[in-house]
């Protein structure tokens, strides 16, 4: 698997799709985010790990504008985000976001939680967008449940209708903020598989989470975050069996 | 896109500027400004309508008409009134009235309310389903139609005054009200007051010690029923020193009214029994809903332990339960204050009576019903403020 | 060792008599305790000399229709004051012939709200059909179209003027609500703080307040010549009492709402109205249908106040039917009608909103 990785980068272009300069945040006087420094290469996947309250989930917040940075740049697809509405607006549309408590909307269909973000945000004609929602419940494996509501659905499934839901957006970017931690330990396997196929399709993806087998067979890069800082980054075999700091081996020593 | 430059600076690290327009917080500004302008703007309308119509009508503006003379008596005050007196004191006198009635209401409701609410958990079933058809109809029933209701009882089932009933000695009930007799008015009767009131403070002293004696010695100090005890015989004991004076006032027939005594008159009788028994059937719902609140595995648990019943609803069942009841029971009690304004449909001098006489003389409209929101508006906000403390005191620690 | 078939049977015995049957839920619910028993022999007296003769009072020795002469010499409960008046209290004013006027407006209404109770009904179509109901019992009762003759709003009385009261002011006030919710929410503090003063001022003072603001004072406000009838001040001053409630009730749905919903619908890239009206609101006012239902309860009752500006609803009518000197001194049985009316409107409604209580909760 890491042999195609390393071809796959190799062919792809300089531009980093993702681009964070020198950036900090604040909530109130707290500085939860230090300095981050990070650039994503188009179709790489980047697994961040790190303890509960070290900013993982505020970092890729930030790249979708769920959160704001009071200093430093993040560059999405060459737009840069600001306060600026319509830039924000453009980024969302290319960022994906997959939820840790899934974030369905309970009131709607699955095939209607899928077609919204199309039908009224991209102004797709709603036959159009409904079979290409088809087509990605396909994907994740759960087209016979299309005319259900969420709360008739497991976890599992759940997760991997918002997985669909994303991909309706057709974005560059995925995000997952811990996508399998509200899961059932049975249910994780179905989520992750669905994470490993995109993945292999090129999707760029940013995973926050404690599954270090994912990030072991599918990411090109690991990094460990703690306490608002990235301490260490690296390709998975060396993050793994080489940590080189204190922090990061006190870490991995907790969660392997 | 800007490159980063090696050696980084400031001002690369601030958001770069955007348009006017697109920028959300500057977007918020303009909307709040447009929406300020249209209120300034429909205000400005309505007021320069106003003053039109004022001087057309030749209408005066302003509080002056509080010191003129009110001339129009008032059925009933707490305090000395007569036609002579200001609009200001006519308007205190409905003032006190409202109080009056919604202190005695409160009181009042929050006893039956109780009483109701805990018979339709009885396990008894003839009492729970009484209850429960009791709240059933008092709630569905409009609360207006069931003053009208009682006051035509007061009316038309009482005799007049010449043939009042006289179910006990010193007390008639008669189409002018309940008369009875009271106590004539003596200094002692000051000082039995003060007497109670110092035993109230005795006796919340004697608990806090009590407590502090239980938290080191374990041993238990039966503080209510020593306040109890202290509240009787404390005025008791003055009333004797003062020469235990016992002259009553009975009310006596004189032509065609009783001289003397105390009467209550039939239209606050009829306001005080409506509004009570409208608001007690809400009051029951929500006494049932605090107490059902508590887990009945609480009050097994409390018993494993070995608690007995009073102690299981001492420090188990009323302190969560009261949690849960007090916010709405507030509520209601606002209600109460804010339905004894229909006390004008029958009669009762109560301030929004009183304001809508003063309307009617002076013509001043505005004042008026400024006035009356201003009064209400009020009691509601001290009663909000109340609420917050009381629900920032009470709230459950939570992660 | 015992052999297989001689294994002891068991004996199936009679429960004690005092625990089944009869005796037995006597003795369960109403004498298991020395205090209840005591509770329920004092209770049993108290109905036994009370519901005897208020049933005699009210059934055997009563008259139920006929002149009021009929009435002047009986015990019992002089029921005809209803039927022989029975026009005026229900219609009031009205003209009278054209009582079928108002009576199918109220039937339309009915019927509204009958359909409007099953929740398969619940689309956005039903919001058309109350928008079309509510046009055609406007022109039903205004008239003027189709050869009916006009009637001024002045005559409206009587039940319709009731239920219109109170289910157009609710029709009308619900927008306004949810708006003032929203505005609540809102982060901007001009818009925020214009709405809380709005909520507070108005839930904080009675409705007969408001009532007499908009018979006494609504006339100062509009330009001379401009005026506008005494039941539309009443309806605007209703609508503006009810649509504070209705804010608050909705600004709980909208509080039970995750934030997750929110950032689902961001990250979508829905804007602020689309994220509401798709998204939130359609939750939101889903959660509190049952403390909706017993805002309109409110406004029904409350109609009653209009009696005080003057205003002729239903109990007016009643109380104008009592002061007729043929029929003064029956207003017990004229109030227990009223009552019943009343109850039966009002029971309807809050049993019903008991009933979505349950299925909306074990819906979720």
């Amino acid at each position: 698997m890491n042999e195609n990785n390393a071809q796959a980068a190799a062919e792809t272009t300089d531009t980093p799709i993702i681009e964070v300069n020198s950036m900090h945040k604040w909530y109130g006087d707290f500085h939860v985010l230090s300095d981050i420094n990070l650039q994503v290469k188009e179709k790489e996947r980047i697994v961040i790990c790190g303890p509960s309250g070290s900013g993982k989930s505020t970092l890729i917040r930030c790249i979708n504008r769920l959160e704001e940075h009071q200093r430093g740049q993040i560059i999405v697809n060459g737009t840069e985000l600001t306060n600026d509405i319509k830039n924000i607006e453009k980024v969302r549309a290319e960022v994906g976001m997959v939820f840790q408590h899934f974030n369905l909307f309970p009131h709607l269909t699955i095939v209607e939680n899928l077609t919204l973000g199309p039908i009224w945000v991209r102004k797709t004609p709603k036959k159009e967008a409904e079979e290409m929602a088809m087509a990605y419940l396909e994907k994740v494996h759960i087209a016979e449940q299309a005319e259900k509501f969420p709360g008739q659905l497991s976890g599992g499934q759940q997760q991997r209708v918002a997985i669909a839901r994303s991909l309706c957006m057709k974005p560059k970017v995925m995000l997952f903020d811990e996508p399998t931690s509200a899961l059932d330990p049975e249910m994780i396997k179905e989520v992750l598989d669905v994470m490993i196929d995109l993945a292999e399709e090129g999707m760029t993806m940013l995973v926050v989470t404690h599954e270090m087998g994912f990030a072991k067979s599918v990411a090109d890069r690991v990094m460990f975050m703690d306490e608002g800082q990235v301490v260490e980054e690296n390709n998975p075999n060396d993050f793994f069996d080489n940590p080189q700091h204190e922090r990061t081996k006190l870490f991995l020593s907790q969660i392997l | 896109m800007k490159k980063v430059p090696n050696n980084t600076t400031d001002d690369v690290l601030a958001p770069s500027p955007v348009p006017f327009l697109r920028d959300p917080a500057k977007r918020a500004i303009v909307f709040q400004v447009v929406a300020l302008l249209l209120v300034a703007f429909v205000s400005y309308y309505l007021y320069s309508n106003t003053q039109a119509n004022l001087e057309r009508q030749s209408i005066a503006t302003g509080f002056g008409f509080l010191d003129k003379e009110a001339s129009f008596e008032i059925g009933e005050s707490v305090i000395e009134y007569s036609a002579a007196d200001s609009y200001a004191d006519a308007l205190l006198v409905g003032a006190l009235n409202t109080l009056k009635v919604s202190f005695i209401g409160v009181l009042f409701t929050i006893i039956l309310g109780t009483v109701i609410g805990v018979a339709r958990l009885s396990s008894n079933w003839l009492v729970a389903k009484l209850a429960g058809g009791y709240i059933e109809v008092m709630q569905n029933i409009p609360v207006l139609l069931q003053l009208f209701f009682w006051y035509a009882i007061f009316y038309e089932s009482f005799p007049s005054p010449r043939q009042a009933l006289n179910p006990f000695n010193g007390v008639f009930l008669c189409n002018r009200g309940l008369i009875f007799g009271v106590p004539e008015s003596h200094a002692a009767h000051g000082a039995m007051l003060w007497a109670f009131v110092a035993a109230l403070a005795i006796g919340w002293f004697l608990n806090r010690w009590g407590k502090q004696r239980q938290a080191q010695t374990g041993q238990i100090f039966p503080s209510i029923r020593v306040t109890l005890a202290l509240s009787i015989i404390l005025p008791l004991l003055v009333w004797a020193f003062a020469g235990a004076p016992t002259a009553m006032d009975i009310p006596e027939l004189r032509g065609f009214n009783f001289r003397g005594g105390v009467t209550v008159s039939p239209e606050f009788s009829a306001l005080l029994l409506g509004l009570v028994f409208y608001t007690a059937a809400f009051v029951a719902e929500i006494v049932r809903a605090g107490i059902q609140s508590v887990g009945h595995g609480q009050v097994e648990a409390a018993k494993a332990v070995g608690l007995r019943s009073g102690q299981v609803l001492h420090l188990v069942i009323l302190p969560q339960a009261l949690r849960v009841i007090i916010p709405p029971l507030t509520s209601q009690m606002l209600n109460l204050t804010k339905n004894s304004s229909l006390a004008i449909a029958i009669g009762y001098a109560d301030f929004v009576a009183v304001t809508n006489t003063t309307i009617n003389q002076t013509g001043q409209a505005i004042e008026g019903v400024a006035l009356i929101m201003l009064i209400y508006l009020f009691f509601s906000l001290s009663t909000s403020l109340f609420m917050n403390w009381y629900n920032k005191k009470m709230a459950l620690v939570e992660r | 060792m015992s052999a297989p078939n001689t294994a002891p049977t068991r004996e199936y015995l009679k429960p004690p008599v005092t625990e089944v049957g009869v005796i037995g839920w006597l003795h369960g619910n109403l004498f298991n305790t020395w205090y209840n028993s005591l509770l329920t022999i004092v209770f049993a007296v108290i109905l036994w000399q009370v519901v005897p003769p208020f049933f005699s009072w009210a059934f055997v020795d009563s008259v139920w229709n006929g002149p009021s002469e009929a009435c002047r010499d009986i015990d019992g409960a002089c029921w005809s004051i209803i039927p022989q008046n029975i026009s005026f209290i229900i219609f009031g004013f009205f003209p009278e012939g054209e009582h079928w006027r108002p009576g199918s407006a109220m039937l339309i209404l009915l019927g509204l709200v009958f359909f409007s109770k099953s929740s398969k009904h619940w689309k956005k179509s039903l919001g058309f059909y109350w928008l079309i109901g509510l046009i055609v019992m406007g022109t039903l009762m205004y008239g003027g179209v189709f050869g009916m003759p006009v009637v001024e709003t002045a005559q409206w009385s009587g039940l319709p003027l009731t239920f219109m009261l109170s289910f157009f002011g609710m029709v009308a006030a619900y927008p306004l609500g949810v708006m003032l919710a929203l505005g609540r929410q809102s982060k901007m503090p001009a818009i925020k703080t214009l709405c809380v003063v709005y909520i507070e001022m108005i839930r904080g003072v009675p409705l007969i307040s408001l009532l007499f603001m908009s018979s006494i004072l609504f006339p100062l406000f509009l330009p001379e010549g401009v005026t506008f009838d005494k039941v539309l001040r009443a309806q605007v001053a209703i609508i503006l009492f009810t649509a504070a409630y209705i804010a608050e009730v909705v600004r709980g749905g909208l509080q039970a709402m995750s934030r997750g919903q929110f950032e689902a619908a961001d990250s979508l890239g829905l804007n602020y109205n689309q994220t509401m009206r798709l998204i939130i609101l359609p939750q939101a006012l889903k959660i509190v249908i049952p403390p909706t239902v017993g805002i309109l309860l409110s406004a029904f009752k409350d109609t009653s106040l209009v009696v005080i500006i003057a205003l002729y609803d239903v109990l007016k009518t009643t109380k104008v039917t009592l002061s007729n000197p043929k029929w003064t001194g029956y207003s017990t049985e004229a109030y227990i009608f009223l009552a019943v009316l009343y109850f039966i409107c009002c029971y309807a409604m809050s049993s019903y909103s008991r009933k979505l209580e349950k299925t909306l909760h074990t819906g979720r």
